[in-house]
């Protein structure tokens, strides 16, 4: 009827994009004196300070303000989690682009000057600058996670076929199209109003108030909006808001940092790369008997978030499957690389690529299709409904979306189409994998999932809403308005989502686990049935209805008795009556809990579920590939707003496809990263899109016990393009069938072609791939 | 040292006073507050600075201020004709083809200088046309289908 719920909608803020209205924080208008805070940081991977000289920075023209360490008035550290890390090196640096002095000055162009004034010695200390070094020298962040099931040994003994490898990914840049940035006013009372670009405003606030020795109440954080954030600003936005902070209280005047694109790419940390050895059996017909996964993340050298990520990429080592007997351990290891964080999927790709890597190993091992491998494997009935972590696999939609995923996509056919196609063509070869995906939604940090929400009502009907959830383009703002729209029975014209704060909302989670509908609009939901329930007394008396009869909330008016009342009337009503028309929610995620100790637990509230059919094509004379098309199915429930999620699925894909076949990080000997600006580290453009892109939602799936019968969507789509790795597999398959293929991660020209030419050694090398069905035979 | 740049910016005469080493970007969005353009790689390679220059778009990182001396510049915010979005930013917006918005604003300018040169693009003239716009949200699809909506616009405005 008139609710804009489950409905096609416009971007709540697609207006002001389009005519260029729609402000980030470093469109604000300056602020009177403003300053501008550049970072000095570290040339050296790993070094001791010998020597730190600013005099000669500070005494030149325009430069307010040069700071260290000492400067920091309260305490200098910036960790989210562990008290690990410095804002600003203290006595030794642990990785090129380290923060070392914060330069205030009245111009960019002046604070430049005066960071090439500083002086500056280090003594070199040995620096370990890749994962593998780490995993040689035992450097490491953590303590293994472990989950174990059954008898891995046992299982592989008796198994068909057992693969056994590694499997590596890579790291990736956020490249958020906005970069890092922050502003900071100083205000009465010796606080400070921060406006930053962040995922996660109160632990901004949480993190400047330490930084200044202040209680939070004396700092207020608000996010506009940002442009992009992809989880490289969950935890990372705090070290340019808190910096900003202290420039602003050793000058008292507002300051901005904000960093360019080679900055940012320099100073701030990627998706973790992984590294996993494994062992997996297989019986005759492709069922999985047990797997055996050892691995380590590279987390940088301060912890961040790493440990939960890793403990993410352990409950996502399973996938889709059930796995009678397995035993996973992992482990983060500290290197000397900026610190490693949070990037949408937070670990959960970095697991799913391994079994997947090792399901189409096996499926070309065993002369099975893509799609039947996993279907053979997929959750299902107890026994067989069991995570690693012994959580039940409930309401699993892997089978429903599978069958009709197969028929939109015309996949039988198409695996035919490309058999033929493979036959004639000589050097160009296509290949067609299936790619399901089901991700666990909630923080694994059980206590994270709680939201708040402060909804206003103003006594003409116009109405505001405040949450803790923050924009970053996912669409949230569009859905939180439809949500409140629906709950009052409002057009969204009349609701206005306002700019996160933390004067509005307390003590919020961060914006992140694809959680931020699920919570903040339960949240907003509870806000607004409180008002109904205040407001409604007043409508029945406007109505001269009782309480047994109808009152409907639609489109603007409240009905009842074959009568009407505007709200706009209603609230005046209300207020004259003298009843509050403000009201909080507050939600929690109810019964989950995980302990680490046993690897037991239900650290999920549901889980969400896709899949996905992708066609490649790879030219065997210069290992170039494209993606010829794509099919989507993926289950957000009953989408709260279709579009968006469309969006959502579309964006996650490509990321994803991103991460494993065009972005590349490359970092120096010396520890300096290469790939520090587009030139060189390339995300996919427009001519990367598939040809034909094909995207639906599962319709008539609504989710129990989530707002509106709603599922997230943020996370899980970018592990769907994980099945481009396993259809370039099997193109590069086809151009010598039956030789091992050796595939890289990620899959750029160089790593597919490389495949190719390493098939023809392998060949002429004599080495032939195990037969399928000998048992117990390792290739 | 500053010098007197006058151009033409969205229809109006402006005159400023710009740093020699000012790029126009500067000056649109520090001089001018013309934010509309964004600063997303400062190198020309991600396009969310583009305006156009005498009806060309023009990449505004990489172009000095006093280089549009005399000449006509356009920006996000003057594309709007009377107060009406033009066809490629209402299209943008009906079609769902932004999520952050970081990179609108350039490739609605790019899409613009497509259509003004090819009223009826190919999708393989669009997606080159957009090549140097980076998104990194969308699957580009919903961008596609914008310019596509636009041009349809243009050639039927009843449509």
């Amino acid at each position: 009827m008139n609710s804009p719920l489950h409905r096609p909608a416009l971007h709540e803020s697609g207006h002001r994009h389009a005519n260029g209205e729609a402000l980030y924080v470093d469109d604000l208008p300056p602020p009177r004196g403003m300053l501008h805070g550049l970072v000095y940081v570290s040339p050296v991977a790993h070094g001791k300070i010998l020597r730190l000289d600013v005099s000669a920075a500070r005494a030149l023209p325009g430069v307010h303000a040069v700071l260290t360490a000492a400067d920091i008035p309260g305490h200098n550290d910036i960790a989210p989690v562990g008290k690990d890390e410095p804002l600003l090196a203290t006595d030794t640096v642990h990785c090129v682009g380290q923060h070392v002095a914060l330069i205030v000055a009245e111009s960019l162009a002046q604070a430049r000057r005066a960071q090439a004034a500083i002086v500056a010695e280090y003594q070199p200390l040995p620096a370990i600058l890749s994962l593998k070094e780490a995993m040689a020298a035992g450097s490491y962040l953590t303590q293994p996670h472990l989950i174990r099931r059954g008898d891995v040994q046992v299982a592989l003994q008796s198994s068909a076929l057992v693969l056994e490898g590694e499997v590596e990914t890579g790291a990736q840049d956020h490249f958020y199209l906005e970069t890092q940035v922050a502003l900071v006013v100083p205000e009465e009372e010796g606080g400070y109003r921060v406006w930053s670009s962040t995922q996660h405003p109160s632990e901004v606030q949480a993190k400047v108030a330490e930084i200044m020795g202040l209680a939070r109440h004396q700092v207020v954080v608000e996010t506009p909006r940002m442009g992009g954030g992809f989880g490289g600003k969950e935890t990372q936005g705090a070290h340019f808001a808190a910096l900003a902070a202290l420039g602003a209280g050793a000058t008292r005047r507002p300051v901005k940092v904000w960093l360019n694109r080679d900055q940012d790419m320099t100073q701030t940390g990627k998706r973790h790369p992984f590294h996993s050895k494994y062992r997996c059996g297989f019986d005759r017909d492709g069922k999985i008997t047990g797997l055996w996964v050892e691995t380590h993340s590279d987390g940088g050298w301060s912890l961040d978030l790493s440990r939960a990520i890793l403990d993410r990429c352990l409950f996502h080592l399973d996938n889709a499957y059930y796995l009678p007997n397995l035993h996973f351990s992992g482990r983060v290891c500290r290197t000397h690389q900026p610190s490693n964080t949070a990037f949408r999927g937070f670990g959960g790709p970095q697991g799913v690529a391994v079994i997947e890597v090792i399901l189409e190993r096996a499926a070309l091992a065993l002369g099975l299709d893509s799609a039947e491998i996993r279907a053979r494997n997929y959750y299902g009935p107890a026994p067989r409904d069991r995570t690693p972590y012994d959580q039940e696999v409930k309401d699993c939609r892997l089978d429903r979306i599978h069958r009709e995923l197969l028929l939109s996509a015309d996949y039988q056919n198409r695996l035919a189409e490309v058999a033929a196609y493979n036959q004639t063509s000589r050097y160009q070869k296509r290949g067609l994998a299936f790619q399901p995906v089901k991700f666990g939604i909630s923080f694994t940090h059980s206590m994270l999932n709680q939201a708040g929400a402060l909804v206003l009502i103003y006594a003409d009907g116009s109405v505001q809403v405040n949450h803790g959830g923050t924009e970053m383009g996912q669409g949230l703002q569009t859905k939180i308005r439809a949500i409140a729209a629906h709950e009052l029975g409002l057009l969204v014209e009349q609701v206005r989502v306002m700019t996160t704060a933390t004067d509005k909302v307390p003590n919020t989670s961060a914006t992140a686990a694809s959680s931020g509908a699920d919570l903040n609009g339960a949240a907003v939901k509870l806000a607004c049935e409180t008002l109904r329930e205040r407001l409604s007394p007043v409508a029945r008396s406007l109505l001269g209805i009782g309480e047994a009869e109808d009152l409907s909330y639609q489109g603007g008016t409240v009905r009842g008795g074959g009568r009407s009342v505007s709200f706009g009337e209603l609230a005046a009503v209300a207020y004259a009556r003298q009843i509050s028309l403000s009201a909080t929610g507050y939600y929690r995620t109810p019964d989950i809990r995980y302990d680490p100790a046993i690897g037991r637990g239900k650290p999920f509230h549901y889980f969400a579920y896709g899949a996905a059919v992708v066609e490649v094509e790879v030219s065997g004379l210069t290992g170039e590939h494209k993606v010829r098309r794509v099919d989507i199915l993926h289950d957000v429930g009953d989408s709260l707003v279709p579009t968006i999620d469309v969006g959502q699925i579309e964006g996650g894909f490509i990321q994803g496809l991103g991460w494993l076949t065009t972005e590349e990080l490359v970092v120096d000997a010396q520890g300096r990263l290469l790939t520090h600006s587009p030139d060189t580290y390339k995300i996919p453009t427009a001519g990367d899109a598939p040809r034909d892109f094909r995207v639906a939602l599962l319709t008539g799936a609504p989710q129990a016990d989530v707002v509106h019968g709603s599922k997230a969507v943020g996370e899980p789509p970018l592990m769907l393009a994980i099945g481009v790795v396993s259809a370039l597999r099997r193109a590069i398959d086809a151009f010598r069938p039956g030789a091992e293929v050796t595939l890289a991660i990620p899959c750029t020209p160089e790593s597919v072609l490389r495949a190719i030419t390493s098939l023809e050694t392998h060949e002429s090398g004599g080495n032939t791939r195990a037969i399928a069905g000998s048992a117990g035979i390792v290739i | 040292m500053k010098q007197l740049v006058a151009f033409e910016i969205n229809g109006d005469p402006v005159e400023v006073a710009a740093p020699v080493h000012h790029t126009l970007l500067e000056v649109l969005r520090y001089g001018l507050g013309l934010t509309g353009s964004k600063q997303g790689c400062d190198k020309g390679d991600c396009g969310a600075c583009t305006v156009l220059v005498d009806g060309q778009p023009v990449l505004s990182c990489l172009t000095l201020a006093v280089a549009a001396r005399g000449k006509q510049v356009v920006t996000i915010e003057g594309l709007a004709k009377n107060g009406r979005l033009d066809p490629v930013q209402d299209a943008f917006d009906r079609c769902g083809a932004l999520q952050c918005g970081f990179c609108q604003s350039g490739m609605m300018i790019s899409a613009r200088a497509l259509l003004n040169e090819h009223p009826c693009p190919t999708r393989e003239q669009t997606k080159l046309a957009l090549s140097g716009n980076l998104c990194r949200c969308t699957g580009y699809t919903k961008i596609f289908e914008a310019v596509d909506a636009a041009a349809l616009q243009e050639a039927d405005p009843k449509a």
